[in-house]
């Protein structure tokens, strides 16, 4: 009975689907996986915020290698799920492949840029939210050295590691800052043990904080730091409750926005091309909650409120690795 | 580079090298014994899980660490069940441990913690802390020798040390003991050991388990030791690699130590000096990390020589009718 019940709610759904109007959108999570903590979790939230909200329901992927990306966009777009949102820059390729062949789906992708007429390009300006915890980083440090750890030597990565360079130079022009990247392949987004061992290395070059850049490897830096008695800075999410007292803010990019915005926009609304959300539109920032207000003293809150009024002024600008592949301060 | 580089690149050595250590050691009884164990690497991962998630749920690293080597036994008594007592294909049942590993993990791990295949994150008693040797304080003033012996030999979990002391006792065992000349033996000549009375089948079984309780140790010593849970394929790898560093010490315990420690100081160059400047020019990044890699090639392909498996390795012992 169930069974059958079952089937014929498929079939009802399918045949609704057929017409259109009430297709289910559809995400692809980055293989990191949808519990990173960081990045994709980020997302994750973003869609059960929509289901929770609208009663509604998504389908999901989760990849689990390079070769399934194509395949996943083909099967959700052939299944009729619209929009189909899909996080993380590394589906970009793919998708510029994919896309045309389905001129009435509409696809959103976080971190990417795809240029065609039915694709909605999601960019933040992480240079701009990690200036601000830069500033926080150099602030707190006492050794007058601060870490960096990233995921790939991509240029998304080097956007983060040159805003955060940015804003420690910007309160102490005499600061070392020492940049790692974990790795080259993707396995490199999900290796505690090597953060790990990589701040291990910042510490003992002087460094007392280190911002983290790179999915889960992230959690083996922050636990690092915790280990070690120095401050962790998280990132994508806000990581703040992971090590209270020991995570001095997160890098928080609000790509659950992203999502819940793609979720609950009526498809033929879904304003395609490329979107920038920086600090003016609430797409970046830095995390501040019980878990870490007493490490952020109120001149330090000061100073990087001025900061933030001053970019979005447009009286500070923060330079784009990606722009030009390069970066103004080392 | 001054003293203080060198200390960390062979601390952080020491670290990345005692799972390799204990999974070539484990490698080294089976292998010994005749039994071909490629399955290294699944049962590191399978103690990995089962030791994070039985700290995890008791908060206890210990019965963490019992749940781990459990779990391996486990694992390695399916390898001697298929190989030993079936006759089976060595090499497709240690490749079947790899995989069921790799699945198992993340589907029990999605069930029971509904976090993607990762364990909670461990705190306190429910992790190995690093444990400071006595004097180590009072030592670090002495020149030279204090910060080695405070920085570089103080300072590790105490399965780091348990590690670095099952060389010697691998040895002893080995080639000092009768049970060891047996376990040799039945990896020569298993129709020698059975004429003598001694079971081969009994041999060959206490063998695949005490590998079993190595790299149990191992896997334990990669989740709640080096970091903090599991996370999902987190052995990335050292299995093969220890098997590599196994077939490069020709099958002696001293020289896997060797071995073992050279994989490790390549892995910790590869993160410690990301940004080289060798004669003005700056090395990438991604040659530095593909450094260990590169080397162990060339290594195992230019500098082993001839490395001569136990004879009866690979082959199941059938009695002569």
């Amino acid at each position: 009975m169930t069974v059958f019940t079952k089937l014929t709610g498929a079939a009802a759904a399918l045949a609704v689907s057929a017409t259109g109007a009430l297709a289910d959108p559809a995400i692809i999570f980055d293989l990191g996986g949808k519990f990173d903590r960081s990045f994709n979790e980020a997302a994750y939230n973003g869609a059960e915020r929509w289901a929770e909200e609208t009663d509604g329901s998504y389908r999901e992927i989760e990849l689990q290698s390079d070769a399934q990306r194509e395949q996943a966009m083909r099967r959700l777009a052939e299944a009729g799920a619209n929009p189909v949102v899909m996080a993380g820059f590394s589906q970009a390729s793919s998708l510029e492949v994919v896309a045309p062949d389905y001129p009435d789906t509409t696809f959103v992708i976080i971190d990417g840029v795809v240029d065609a007429p039915n694709v909605r390009s999601v960019i933040f300006r992480e240079e701009q939210g990690s200036y601000l915890v830069g500033m926080l980083a150099a602030m707190a440090s006492e050794t007058g050295t601060v870490g960096f750890v990233g995921g790939m030597d991509i240029p998304l990565i080097s956007r983060f590691g040159c805003g955060y360079a940015q804003g420690v130079r910007a309160v102490d022009p005499d600061a070392t800052i020492i940049q790692n990247m974990t790795g080259t392949t993707p396995a490199a987004w999900n290796d505690p043990v090597r953060g790990g061992e990589l701040t291990r290395a910042q510490i003992s070059q002087g460094a007392d904080v280190v911002f983290a850049a790179a999915g889960g490897t992230g959690l083996g830096v922050l636990q690092t730091a915790e280990d070690e008695g120095i401050f962790g800075i998280g990132v994508d999410s806000n990581q703040n409750h992971l090590h209270p007292g020991s995570v001095l803010t997160s890098m928080v990019k609000r790509v659950d926005v992203a999502v819940y915005d793609a979720f609950s926009t009526p498809v033929d609304e879904i304003e395609t091309g490329v979107h920038f959300f920086g600090l003016a539109e609430n797409g970046v920032g830095y995390a501040v909650d019980e878990f870490n207000e007493e490490l952020i003293t109120e001149e330090m809150m000061a100073e990087v409120e001025a900061a933030r009024d001053a970019i979005i002024a447009g009286e500070i600008s923060v330079h784009n690795y990606s722009e030009d592949g390069t970066c103004p301060v080392e | 580079m001054d003293l203080s580089t060198v200390i960390l690149l062979l601390d952080s050595s020491v670290r990345l090298a005692t799972p390799l250590l204990l999974a070539c050691l484990a490698g080294l009884f089976s292998e010994r014994a005749g039994i071909i164990d490629i399955g290294l690497e699944g049962k590191l991962l399978i103690a990995a899980f089962f030791s994070a998630s039985a700290a995890a749920y008791t908060g206890n690293v210990w019965l963490g660490l019992l749940a781990g080597v459990a779990a391996s036994m486990v694992f390695a008594g399916l390898h001697g069940l298929a190989s030993i007592t079936f006759r089976g294909n060595q090499l497709i049942s240690g490749v079947a441990i790899n995989f069921l590993a790799a699945g198992m993990t993340v589907v029990i791990g999605e069930s029971w913690f509904a976090l993607g295949g990762r364990t909670p994150q461990l705190e306190g008693a429910g992790r190995f802390h690093n444990i400071t040797l006595p004097f180590a304080e009072a030592a670090q003033g002495v020149p030279f020798i204090g910060p080695i012996y405070h920085d570089l030999i103080s300072g590790h979990s105490i399965l780091v040390y348990v590690g670095f002391l099952m060389v010697p006792l691998t040895w002893w065992v080995l080639f000092r003991t009768r049970f060891g000349l047996r376990l040799r033996a039945v990896g020569e000549n298993p129709a020698a050991v059975d004429t003598a009375g001694v079971s081969v089948v009994g041999m060959r079984f206490t063998a695949v388990l005490i590998a079993g309780v190595l790299c149990g140790i191992a896997g334990a010593y990669l989740a709640t030791g080096l970091s903090a849970g599991f996370v999902k394929d987190m052995s990335a790898g050292r299995g093969f690699i220890a098997l590599a560093a196994l077939i490069f010490s020709k099958w002696r315990p001293w020289y896997a130590l060797m071995a073992c420690l050279l994989f490790g100081l390549l892995d910790a160059t590869g993160s410690l000096f990301q940004n080289i400047q060798v004669a003005g020019i700056s090395v990438p990044v991604q040659f530095m990390q593909a450094l260990p890699y590169i080397l162990t090639v060339v290594i195992l392909a230019g500098f082993v020589g001839k490395a001569i498996p136990p004879k009866a390795g690979g082959t199941p012992y059938v009695k002569e009718q």
